[in-house]
C-alpha cells in the first residue's frame, strides 16, 4: 500500500447545517484554491476543481478523458469506477470516436421531441401512484414518498423505454442501491454486478429472440442485428441506461418535494403558477447538484486550466455541487431562486460531450411530479424533524433514503 | 446574427430545442441538431445566445 498523499481527502461530507449544501469545505476550495489537490483513499491524488469556469472547460476539453483505463484516471472512492477496457464499461467511460458512435445510436430515443410525446404516459404514471398514495388509510401514516413515488416513477419510465418487465423493478432497486453505496465493499459489489449483468444478459437475448417496442428491441435489430454492436455492447448499453435512470431521477424527486415543503412560500407561487415550473426545475437541478463528487477525467496532454497546469497522466474530479454554487455565475447561490434568469446554466447535467443522455426525460419527470404534487397534496409535509431525515451522505447520488410525509 | 451549427459535434442533448425551438430542432433518425433558421428575427436573439452558452458540445456558432 502506497503511503497516503499529502493532501486532505475529497469533501464528501455535507456540513452540519443545512442538509442541502454542498459538501462541507468546497466554498473554501472555490475561493482560495480552485484547481487543488485532493487524496484519495488508495493513496493517490487528483486535481479537485470548483469553480464553474474552470468545470466546464474541464468537461468541454477533449483532452480530458472519461475512459477509466487512461492513465491517471482517479478510480479510488466513490464514483470512481472501476478500470475496466471491456465494453461492459459503457460510453460514459468512452472517448471518442467509440463514444460518439454508441451514443448517437441512442441519442433519438431521449430526444426532447420523444420526451415530449411521453409526457400523457408520465403523467399517468404520476398520476397512478399518486391514487395509490391517496387510498393509505391515515392511521397507516406517514407515507414515504420516496418508496411511494419518488423510485417507482423513473423506474417505470426507463423500464418502459427499455422493455424491462415491471415484475424485475424490486431487483433492480436492490442491486443499484449495492452498487452505488460508499459502504459495498468489493466482495459484494462484484456479485451485484454480476447479478445484474446476467439479468440484462437474459433480457437482451430474450429481445433478440423476440423484439418488443422499445429501445433495446430496437438496438438488437437494427444495429446489432448490422453487426455494429456486439451483445457485450448491448448489454452494457442497458446496464448504462438502467442504472442511470433509476437513482438520478429519484433522488432529484425526493429532494425537490423536500425543499419545496420547506419553503411553502416557492410551493405556494409555483402552485398558483404551474408555468413556473420550468425555470423551477432548472433551479432544484443547480440547486441540489446530486452528483457530489464527479465526473472524473484524466488529462491526454498538458493542459491549462485556470492558470494551472494539469499534466499529462494527472486525474481530474470536478465538484458539480461547487459550480452550481459558485457566486460569480449564479449571485446569491444559496438561495432557491425559482425564477433566477440564468438557473439552466447550471451543469447538474454535466457539460461537454458526456452530458446527460436523459436530460430531457429527466427534466419532464421533474417537472410533472412536482405540478402534480403540489396540486393534489397541497397540505404535504414532512412527518418528522428534517434532522431524523436520513439524507444519503454514504451514497455517490445524494438525496434522501427515506421521506416520510403526511397530508 | 447569423447562425452555423457543427453537427459533427453534436451529442444531441437537446438543451437548444429547450431554449430556442423556433430556431433549433433535432433530426427524427439520429437527435442531431436541426437549424431551422440561420437568421432568426431579433426577438429570438437572446434565446439563441443563451442557447449557445449552454449548448454542451459548443456545436452553435453564432455570428453576431
Ligand atoms: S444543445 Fe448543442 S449538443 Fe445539444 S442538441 Fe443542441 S446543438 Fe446538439
Amino acid at each position: 500500500m502506497p503511503t497516503p498523499a499529502p493532501f486532505p481527502p475529497l469533501p464528501v461530507e455535507p456540513p452540519s447545517g443545512c442538509p442541502f449544501d454542498p459538501p462541507e469545505g468546497l466554498a473554501r476550495l472555490r475561493l482560495e484554491e480552485p484547481l487543488s489537490k485532493v487524496a484519495l483513499d488508495d493513496g493517490s491524488w487528483a486535481w479537485l476543481a470548483t469553480r464553474y469556469a474552470d468545470v466546464r472547460a474541464i468537461l468541454g476539453d477533449q483532452r480530458f478523458s472519461s475512459d477509466t483505463s487512461t492513465p491517471g484516471y482517479p478510480v479510488s472512492g466513490m464514483t470512481g469506477g472501476s478500470p475496466r477496457p471491456d465494453a461492459a464499461r459503457g460510453f460514459i467511460r468512452m472517448d471518442p470516436p467509440e463514444h460518439t458512435r454508441l451514443r448517437r445510436m441512442v441519442t433519438r430515443d431521449f430526444m426532447v421531441k420523444r420526451v415530449e410525446a411521453l409526457r400523457p404516459t408520465l403523467q399517468r404514471l404520476t398520476d397512478e401512484l399518486c391514487d395509490e398514495m391517496e387510498r393509505v388509510d391515515r392511521s397507516e401514516h406517514p407515507v414515504d414518498l420516496v418508496q411511494a413515488l419518488a423510485l417507482p416513477l423513473p423506474s417505470l419510465a426507463i423500464s418502459l423505454l427499455l422493455g424491462v418487465p415491471y415484475e424485475d423493478h424490486d431487483t433492480f432497486q436492490r442491486l443499484t442501491g449495492t452498487l452505488l453505496s460508499r459502504e459495498t465493499g468489493e466482495e459484494d459489489r462484484g456479485p451485484a454486478r454480476a447479478e445484474l449483468l446476467a439479468y440484462i444478459d437474459g433480457l437482451v437475448r430474450a429481445k433478440v429472440a423476440e423484439p418488443g417496442d422499445d429501445i433495446i428491441s430496437r438496438l438488437a435489430t437494427e444495429q446489432h442485428a448490422r453487426g455494429e454492436l456486439t451483445h457485450e455492447d448491448l448489454v452494457a448499453f442497458a446496464v448504462l441506461l438502467l442504472v442511470a435512470g433509476h437513482e438520478t431521477t429519484a433522488n432529484m424527486i425526493g429532494l425537490s418535494a423536500l425543499s419545496l415543503m420547506l419553503d411553502p412560500e416557492t410551493a405556494g407561487r409555483l402552485r398558483e403558477d404551474p408555468s413556473l415550473v420550468r425555470g423551477a426545475v432548472e433551479e432544484l437541478l443547480r440547486f441540489h447538484s446530486i452528483i457530489r463528487n464527479g465526473p472524473r477525467r484524466a488529462a491526454l496532454e498538458d493542459v491549462e486550466v485556470g492558470g494551472r497546469l494539469i499534466r499529462k497522466g494527472e486525474g481530474v474530479i470536478v465538484a458539480v455541487p461547487s459550480a452550481n454554487r459558485d457566486e460569480d455565475v449564479f449571485p446569491d447561490a444559496g438561495r432557491l431562486d425559482i425564477t433566477r434568469p440564468n438557473a439552466q446554466h447550471h451543469v447538474a447535467f454535466g457539460y461537454g460531450i458526456h452530458q446527460c443522455l436523459g436530460q430531457a426525460l429527466a427534466r419532464a419527470e421533474l417537472q410533472i411530479v412536482i405540478t402534480t404534487l403540489l396540486r393534489r397534496f397541497p397540505t404535504m409535509r414532512p412527518a418528522v424533524p428534517v434532522e431524523e431525515i436520513p439524507f444519503r451522505t454514504d451514497m455517490v447520488i445524494y438525496g434522501c433514503h427515506a421521506l416520510p410525509v403526511t397530508w | 446574427m447569423n447562425i452555423t451549427v457543427d453537427e459533427a459535434k453534436c451529442c444531441g442533448a437537446g438543451q437548444c430545442v429547450l431554449v430556442a425551438p423556433d430556431v433549433f430542432d433535432q433530426r427524427d433518425e439520429d437527435g442531431i441538431v436541426v437549424l431551422l433558421d440561420a437568421t432568426p428575427e431579433a426577438g429570438l436573439h437572446a434565446a439563441v445566445r443563451d442557447a449557445a452558452t449552454i449548448c454542451p458540445a459548443a456545436a452553435i456558432q453564432v455570428h453576431e
